[in-house]
């Protein structure tokens, strides 16, 4: 499969008043062609920074890229200058952000933000890229497109400026789509909605997406793989199935478990004690580990390496070194991994639809 | 739970009344809540959920309609003082941790401020003493009184939250989305506390959200509301495996659940209001569907669900 970008051993720290946040710490990960990685994370975990440094908009001033390569198209992202990232953003990388009120600029009509990306860097005619940009409104489903384009973004309620973002997002046909929670701030129907309309766009356009969110259901909807992210390191990353059905890392299983199932009647859901890890003094060793009952004495010191699980899945914890006791998980992860196969619970039935 | 603590009977409320865009936000919806349970109210932003629950507390003015608490109408005239003594009984839980303190205060006097007003502590002692007993039943410690509220992360500014509710005894608790701001690790620890603090001390709860699986664990019953109006109630259990309106269908068809094996199944639906076809003079009213269980409907379609 080809990759579409690769972030290699990326590291990076913002200097504020406080002293140096780490926020990234040594981060691995690529995105296949037509491919959707989900990263998921809590606030503050680096989900956000990581996309934010493939597409360079991290503040000058404060950011520090301490290390790593961001390779797209055979080219080094962190080294090219600005006026070449200007020609990338837009165009080869597109980003939608979480809130389409503020994403969308208040003083021009939709018509002409969706014509700006295809005039800048498509060079069309202004008939062309009008034309061009009422294809893409009837494309995510704006009904009476040709009226729409002469209106202003206030006029369209929240789930339709998200389909006007993702309208502007894809005109140039982007080689990868970043979108950073795109569905938060909407309701449930019309998340479903958008969801649906980026799996269909992906398949009609073969981009590759990467999916940041912090909401699990989503990311089993619509990943392919999933990476999951704490204290500025990925602690796992998996296919969907993998990460889902037979999590290794604890703080993948407190997450699933803290998650109450529709068909639940635990009396007590599971929550992870604590606090996300503090940046600015990062913990030594394993961040998770002072949140974590099943820390090890060499969690508090070192911090663990990605153990291979199989091709496609690795988990950072100590708990996979072939000396590590084993540990039973939570009931509800156990429950999960009876029906991979492959996992130690394995019961055999699978198909796994409720 | 036989016992009714509220009685919500046609309440309405309207905003822009008279005018061209008169908005009603809340249209004719009945119900009650009773001692001990957890009601959850879900919907679509925009469909009066928070304007439901602002108006039972008297945040505003009914427009038309009774709230009964424990045989007293909430919206009745009242003196100042019969006032005081009903909103020591209901208080309320608010979204946004962030917006919900003043910022110029401190802590002691946050959680303090219901004591003041309602004359609960005698000295400054016994207030002290009140508010750290507080903190610590929401899980923060003594030392946390003398901060400001910017000092606390998310979900401990939702336990601070919690903490003044409680502090003057309440009955009654509205959450309004109480959890929607937070982290989801965070999210399980305010709700455990909830639950926690309800069998302590027997509180009643309307919880607001639109994040129906926390609301499936936590309530007892589910109201589904669909543009100022009540679709469905019934027990939490019911309303899930057993959804009649084909707006609560729709909604339940639209979660997204962790488990990638049901996502590739799930089929959404989507809710087209006009499918019900009501005849003009066709009365469409709650009606009780099993014991416990009333949706929104008419004649034909109860007859249909009862089949």
């Amino acid at each position: 499969m080809e990759k579409i970008v690769e972030v290699k051993n990326l590291e990076l720290s913002f200097h504020t008043f406080a002293g140096e946040v780490k926020a990234i710490q040594g981060v691995n990960f690529e995105v296949y062609k037509g491919e959707t990685l989900a990263i998921v994370g809590e606030s503050g975990s680096g989900k956000s920074v990581t996309t934010k440094s493939i597409m360079r908009l991290l503040p000058k001033s404060s950011t520090e890229y301490k290390n790593g390569e961001i390779l797209f198209g055979g080219k080094d992202l962190l080294k090219i200058s600005e006026k070449e990232m200007q020609k990338v953003r837009g165009k080869d990388i597109s980003m939608i952000f979480q809130d389409p009120m503020t994403s969308l600029n208040p003083t021009m009509t939709i018509g002409n933000q969706i014509m700006e990306p295809l005039l800048k860097h498509q060079k069309l005619s202004k008939t062309d890229a009008r034309k061009k940009s009422i294809e893409l409104l009837t494309l995510v489903g704006m009904p009476k497109p040709e009226m729409r384009m002469k209106q202003y973004p206030h006029q369209f309620s929240g789930g339709q400026r998200q389909r006007i973002v993702i309208a502007v997002a894809l005109a140039c046909n982007p080689k990868l789509l970043i979108a950073d929670e795109p569905t938060t701030a909407l309701d449930v129907t019309i998340q479903a909605q958008i969801l649906e309309l980026m799996k269909d766009l992906q398949k009609k356009i073969d981009t590759s997406i990467i999916f940041i969110t912090h909401d699990l259901g989503v990311v089993a909807n619509v990943a392919d793989r999933v990476a999951v992210m704490y204290g500025g390191r990925i602690v796992e990353v998996g296919t969907v199935d993998e990460v889902f059905y037979n999590p290794q890392h604890p703080y993948t299983w407190g997450l699933l478990s803290s998650m109450p199932s529709l068909d639940a009647t635990e009396e007590k859901l599971y929550a992870i004690p604590g606090t996300p890890p503090d940046l600015l003094d990062p913990p030594k060793g394993d961040a998770f580990a002072l949140r974590s009952e099943y820390a090890m004495k060499i969690d508090m010191e070192q911090v663990p390496p990605l153990f291979k699980v199989s091709e496609t899945h690795y988990a950072a914890t100590w708990l996979l070194h072939p000396d590590a006791p084993q540990v039973d998980p939570p009931v509800a992860v156990i429950e999960r991994m009876k029906r991979f196969p492959g996992s130690r619970y394995y019961e055999g039935n699978a198909g796994g639809v409720r | 739970m036989a016992e009714k603590l509220l009685e919500i009977k046609n309440l309405k409320q309207y905003f822009n009344v008279g005018t061209k865009n008169e908005v009603r936000a809340v249209d004719d919806v009945t119900f009650d809540i009773y001692k001990g349970e957890t009601l959850g109210i879900v919907g679509e932003s925009g469909c009066g959920k928070s304007t439901t629950g602002r108006t039972i507390i008297r945040l505003y003015d009914a427009t038309g309609g009774e709230v009964i608490y424990d045989g007293v109408d909430v919206h009745a005239k009242k003196s100042k003082k019969e006032l005081k003594a009903f909103n020591r009984k209901m208080q309320m839980i608010f979204q946004d941790p962030y917006a919900s303190l003043n910022p110029r205060m401190k802590v002691l006097d946050i959680i303090a401020e219901g004591l003041d007003i309602h004359g609960l502590v005698k000295n400054s002692k016994e207030r002290t003493a009140r508010v750290h007993e507080l903190l610590e039943t929401v899980g923060l410690n003594r030392e946390h009184a003398n901060r400001y509220p910017h000092e606390f992360s998310g979900g401990q500014r939702q336990r601070l939250g919690i903490a003044r509710a409680l502090a003057v005894e309440p009955e009654f608790i509205i959450a309004d989305e109480p959890i929607s701001a937070l982290d989801v690790s965070i999210q399980a620890q305010v709700v455990n506390l909830l639950k926690e603090l309800q069998e302590e001390r027997g509180l009643t709860y309307l919880f607001i959200a639109h994040d129906l699986s926390m609301v499936k664990y936590i309530s007892d019953r589910i109201g589904v509301m669909h543009f100022g109006k009540l679709v469905e109630i019934g027990p939490a259990e019911t309303i899930y495996t057993a959804p009649l309106h084909p707006y609560t269908q729709s909604l339940l068809s639209a979660i997204p659940l962790p488990d990638p094996a049901y996502e590739r199944s799930r089929v959404r639906k989507s809710y087209d209001p006009t499918t019900h076809k009501y005849l003009k003079d066709e009365e469409v009213i709650m009606r009780e569907v099993t014991p416990g269980h009333l949706v929104l409907c008419s004649q034909r379609e109860f007859d249909a669900f009862a089949k």
